[in-house]
């Protein structure tokens, strides 16, 4: 204990001793150090608690209630009954949990790409000096403040099939009325772009932060190597912005494996399961028809499906970098 | 400021600018239609005149000031107890010793990565015993602090140099007392930081108050909207009006502090 004081004060009096800022009798900072540390774990302890307590009661204990409720019939409020694998046995072979997989995945594949290289082209666009970029720039991103529910809402107006706004609108070009969300084969793909309205902006905003961090001195010295516009893209911008990339891949997917409040102002899952995604099909199995055991079921299988992901990036990542 | 001089990417972007502006654009100018105008087949794209008629149905109703009392009380508790809960454990985890303290730091971090949905049952069942269920400690509870505020505030911390603490230290100042005297003036981006993104997800969130909230006199604002939707179908200027009122808070608030906002987001990705 007495020597990793020693080791650290001497550390410290060497970062003074470089900063030179405060010139302090190394005595007295001893002195400190040891006052410091007397009482110490007392008083980080009650710095942290209502911190630990709070994340850690409120992730940890309902991550393992999870787990034990997946092996149990439930509704919430009745005793619950022990079913050992019945919950996941019966998830393999429930065809709407494989439809809200499929769709789940279906809108991830769509919404992540297009909204991050959808970001980046948009970003290189806003990346220019010229008058009213302040403004482009702010009209980009504000839909990403706008909540979900109020984005549903607005939607569900404009795209109204009998008085929307787009329905008159394709009427003023000549073009049929659409069903829009009472379509099934529309349904999902418009979420996705009401989604890509909003969200594209976040992307913009973290890629534009990026090319700030991009150095100049690198693009100077690849022009003077001769490369044009496109090569100085390539082989310098855009291997720079690689970790804000791989950063909002992720941010992205988890978002967009999440997705539950557009789905629910909107479309409630339909028409006929059209749109039903995971999150929405765990919701309605444990507040709707009260099957909690089973819904805590497919979350677990949902968890465990990205943690898979998560690890199998991490690797990937891990052997890229070699 | 220096003008710039004109550019043909204006062609570019003005376009692709008013594109994104457009469905905002859209929502103000409907919540100022009168109903027979929103009605009509082809509906107007644009206002006769202004009606405020929407408005005045909104806050008229019993309801909806309400709710948005509600939304603001829990935001900002949320934010309060954000800023304080997670700097005193950023302060702990970035300045002090003690026992387990790395391993309950890794602990805290990994809980950033558990999705919600399977902690969303679980929390309604916590919330339950503790007798919180349908009032609004259900939904102050759980985002009273969250481990990105805490991990975010302990970033900035141990960025901070010790040495500015030094002198307070042999002048015998206390922990507490360094952290809010000195510590905490110097914070201010990881104050702002944490301040807009818990405010944002606090204001801006559905999911939870749909599981956790019954009664209709507890629910936030996004919450009833969507109830507001079904029971008031025919008078879509009032729900537009609603939404209007809804969006304004965050809106209003982005448009005053651009700058952080978007420093905050942008660097939450960038360390992220």
């Amino acid at each position: 204990m007495r020597r990793a004081v020693e080791r650290r004060t001497g550390g410290t009096e060497l970062m003074a001793s470089v900063v030179g800022t405060f010139t302090v009798d190394p005595r007295a900072r001893a002195a400190a150090a040891k006052r410091r540390n007397r009482g110490e774990g007392r008083t980080a302890w009650a710095f942290v608690s209502p911190s630990v307590v709070i994340i850690l009661g409120l992730s940890v204990v309902p991550v393992l209630w999870s787990l034990l409720l997946s092996f149990q019939a439930s509704d919430l409020v009745s005793p619950s009954r022990w079913v050992g694998f019945a919950n996941y046995r019966t998830l393999a072979a429930d065809p709407l949990f494989r439809e809200a997989v499929g769709q789940t995945v279906v809108y991830t594949a769509l919404y992540v790409p297009l909204s991050v290289v959808g970001g980046l082209a948009i970003a290189l666009l806003l990346d220019r000096k010229i008058r009213l970029i302040g403004l482009y720039r702010t009209l980009v991103f504000v839909p990403f403040v706008v909540s979900a529910a109020a984005q549903g809402v607005l939607f569900s107006f404009v795209l109204d099939p009998e008085f929307g706004a787009a329905n008159s609108l394709l009427h003023q070009f000549g073009l049929p009325a659409q069903g829009f969300f009472s379509d099934p084969s529309q349904a999902l793909y418009l979420l996705v772009a009401i989604s890509l309205w909003s969200g594209t902006g976040f992307c913009v905003i973290v890629y534009l932060a990026g090319l700030q961090s991009v150095e100049p001195e690198l693009v100077e010295a690849a022009r003077i190597d001769g490369a044009g516009r496109t090569g100085v893209l390539r082989h310098v911008v855009l291997p720079s912005l690689t970790p804000v990339t791989i950063f909002l891949v992720l941010f992205q997917a988890i978002n967009a494996l999440q997705v539950f409040d557009l789905v629910f102002v909107t479309t409630k899952g339909g028409p006929l399961g059209s749109t039903t995604v995971i999150v929405y099909f765990i919701w309605e199995k444990a507040f709707k028809s009260f099957t909690a055991g089973y819904s805590a079921a497919a979350a677990y299988a949902l968890a465990v499906a990205l943690l898979v992901i998560g690890v199998m990036l991490q690797v990937y990542q891990r052997r890229v970098k070699r | 400021m220096k003008r710039l001089p004109f550019s043909p990417w204006h062609f570019v972007l003005a376009p692709l600018a008013l594109l994104f502006a457009l469905p905002l654009l859209w929502l103000l100018v409907s919540s100022v239609m009168s109903n027979s105008e929103i009605n009509r087949f082809p509906p107007a794209l644009w206002p006769s005149r202004i009606d405020l008629d929407g408005y005045r149905f909104v806050l008229g109703n019993a309801l909806f000031p309400r709710w948005f009392l509600n939304s603001l009380l829990v935001s900002t508790v949320a934010v309060t107890a954000n800023l304080v809960l997670g700097s005193l454990g950023g302060y702990a985890f970035a300045r002090m010793r003690f026992a387990g303290s790395k391993p309950l730091l890794g602990l805290m971090l990994a809980t950033m990565v558990i999705p919600f949905q399977l902690t969303m049952i679980p929390t309604f069942l916590v919330m339950k015993h503790l007798g919180l269920i349908d009032t609004l400690g259900a939904l102050i509870v759980p985002s009273l602090v969250t481990p990105f505020s805490v991990f975010l505030f302990r970033q900035f911390f141990v960025s901070l140099p010790r040495e500015l603490e030094e002198a307070a230290w042999i002048d015998g100042c206390g922990r507490l007392r360094i952290l809010v005297s000195i510590v905490l003036p110097l914070a201010r981006p990881a104050l702002s930081t944490v301040a807009v993104l818990t405010f944002l997800s606090t204001w801006n969130d559905l999911t939870w108050p749909l599981i956790a909230i019954n009664h209709d006199t507890n629910y936030t604002l996004q919450l009833g909207l969507t109830t507001f939707q079904g029971q008031h179908h025919t008078q879509w200027a009032a729900v537009m009006a609603g939404n209007v009122i809804t969006v304004l808070p965050v809106l209003l608030g982005f448009l005053l502090a651009q700058k952080a906002f978007i420093r905050s987001l942008a660097s939450s990705g960038l360390k992220g």
